[in-house]
């Protein structure tokens, strides 16, 4: 949790230069994958540490599902390694790659369960597949229902289950096999909004209570946000940012992840931003982004005290992510005077704020 | 109706089951492999080889494409070498299982085709082999569709059972030719019609019900 309070400049990790670590459960180097003119991936170093929920985000025909089937040998890169526990499985044949598809489980955006098998007979089919008796494969399959809460389905078909109840059987599906590693593709796409939370919330007390390390893709960066603990953003087949999430949604690099954060990130109101100009005017509008001590201090107050003159907030509000307040904040700033603004965005800065002018408004609004 | 005559339609009935069971059984053995074959050998299939693929269509076309009553002639030989003669109720049932067969092998690959290549990718992704994948996932995912379109097959093959009669194999088509027809006893011709939508209907009927029941998909 430390490193958590670290400065944010410091946390992040520019894209690739992090060498491999023992814990590393999935270790991928320069992987390259086409499909005809195309380059799914076009060079993806990464890692996954054990124990922890790597959310990799980017938008649809980014390569994050190519990516993800890399990890089981169920797509094959063209070039580059992919280590799962310490193991290149990249050139491994079928045959030798079915008994450590065994070690990852997977859940995907269709749930993808056999409409002809009981809810118990789809959860306990890779211990069927790896050859355990059938008093096993049932005794595991009750064990998992009853974890992700779904006991009284046993014998029930999964069209008669909800769109969230699927997943769930998916999950316990996917844990059948104590795999060391769940692959989640997509896994709350297909699901409303409150469902969705359920869904991460259980995936979330899975990682916690197996101590099951999370691989997961989606192009929802409110699914990271709720439950991942480092984050890659994945654009053109290529990872373009990563770090712990909570950096990374205070100090976007890239654009693309800017405008994935755009959707749960304040925004400035579009009446205000269709105002704004570069010439001085009533008010002169500030972008402020906080994060950590910065967000938790008094900023605001403080700056009232230090430099005389008037601002308001016009929006903006603090977030909390992996326990950490990010947040930005739309301030108006009276007077255009030049001097008057320098004063204020170095006090600002002072206190680790980013701020960014975005212009001024003739008059107030 | 004499009881002449209603022995005779009772022997007819007899060997219009015999003839559609009998070979009905033999496409349902063959032909599902084939269909499987097909599926599993077309692109994108678990066992991708185009050649096979193409080769196994190019046959199965070949034998769909000759009109039955011909099969039955061509095929005179072949019914020879394994059952011991040309003639009668055994010897009509290879031209009908040859034709069947290949009918039979479509349809089924049009219900394995339908399964969802989600289900194979998760199958997959659990550490299964092809064959994990025909039994668990392929075969019970399309066997609503695979047992309706064997309901299909047994009534195209009570159709096809009444052009037998040209080969001696007896049936309920051959006696309606003989004796509803070139006799004129319209009883024995109505009798036929009878029985023929009442076995029809029975085996639409069962073959319903068992989708009914096979079918958990909605």
């Amino acid at each position: 949790m430390n490193q958590h309070f670290a400065p944010v400049t410091e946390v992040m990790h520019p894209v690739g230069s992090r060498s491999a670590g023992p814990h590393d459960v999935v270790r991928l180097i320069e992987l390259k994958r086409r499909f005809g003119a195309t380059a799914a991936l076009d060079g993806v170093s990464l890692s996954v540490r054990q124990g922890e929920i790597l959310g990799i985000i980017g938008r649809s025909g980014a390569g994050k599902s190519t990516l993800i089937r890399c990890l089981n040998g169920l797509e094959r890169p063209d070039t580059g390694q992919v280590f799962i526990e310490g193991r290149d499985i990249s050139r491994l044949g079928e045959r030798e790659l079915q008994p450590l598809r065994r070690r990852i489980g997977m859940i995907f955006q269709h749930f993808n369960l056999l409409s002809a098998k009981t809810v118990e007979d789809n959860v306990a089919l890779p211990l069927k597949i790896e050859g355990r008796p059938r008093a096993e494969r049932l005794a595991r399959a009750a064990e998992l229902l009853e974890l992700v809460g779904l006991s009284e389905k046993a014998k029930a078909y999964p069209a008669s289950l909800s769109g969230g109840q699927k997943q769930r059987v998916g999950i316990a599906r996917a844990l059948a096999a104590r795999p060391a590693l769940l692959l989640s593709d997509e896994a709350t796409s297909a699901l409303d909004p409150e469902t969705t939370r359920s869904i991460l919330a259980l995936l979330r007390d899975i990682n916690r209570q197996l101590g099951l390390t999370i691989l997961l893709i989606t192009h929802e960066m409110e699914v990271i946000r709720s439950i991942a603990d480092r984050v890659a953003v994945i654009d053109a087949g290529r990872i373009v940012e990563q770090g712990p999430v909570w950096s990374v949604f205070a100090d976007p690099k890239s654009a693309i992840t800017q405008s994935l954060l755009g959707g749960i990130r304040p925004q400035l109101p579009a009446e205000i931003a269709s105002r704004l100009t570069q010439n001085a005017g009533v008010e002169a509008i500030l972008r402020i982004d906080v994060a950590g001590e910065a967000a938790r201090s008094p900023l605001l107050s403080d700056l009232a005290s230090a430099v005389p003159g008037s601002f308001r907030l016009v929006h903006g509000g603090i977030d909390h992510v992996q326990q950490q307040p990010v947040g930005t904040l739309f301030v108006a700033v009276a007077g255009s005077n030049e001097a008057h603004l320098a004063q204020v965005i170095a006090f600002l800065k002072a206190r680790n704020a980013r701020v960014e002018v975005l212009g001024h408004v003739a008059n107030s609004v | 109706m004499s009881p002449i005559l209603f022995e005779l339609l009772l022997r007819s009935i007899w060997e219009t089951i015999l003839m559609t069971a009998a070979s009905g059984l033999i496409s349902l053995v063959f032909g599902l492999p084939l269909g499987l074959a097909l599926v599993a050998t077309d692109r994108g299939g678990i066992a991708e080889n185009l050649w096979v693929n193409r080769a196994l269509g190019a046959v199965i076309n070949g034998f769909r494409s000759v009109p039955f009553i011909i099969l039955l002639v061509a095929l005179i030989p072949v019914t020879r070498l394994i059952v011991g003669t040309s003639i009668g109720t055994w010897a009509a049932i290879v031209p009908l299982s040859i034709a069947a067969t290949p009918y039979y092998a479509r349809i089924a690959e049009v219900s394995l085709r339908e399964v969802d290549h989600g289900l194979i990718e998760a199958a997959r992704a659990m550490g299964g082999n092809r064959w994990t994948i025909i039994r668990e996932v392929l075969v019970p995912e399309a066997l609503p569709g695979i047992v309706a379109g064997f309901t299909v097959t047994l009534v195209t093959l009570i159709g096809a059972s009444a052009m037998a009669g040209a080969i001696g194999a007896g049936g309920l088509g051959d006696l309606a030719i003989r004796y509803g027809y070139q006799r004129f006893e319209t009883s024995v011709m109505i009798a036929v019609v009878i029985v023929l939508i009442v076995l029809v209907c029975g085996i639409q009927w069962a073959g319903d019900r068992l989708v009914a029941r096979l079918d958990h998909r909605n």
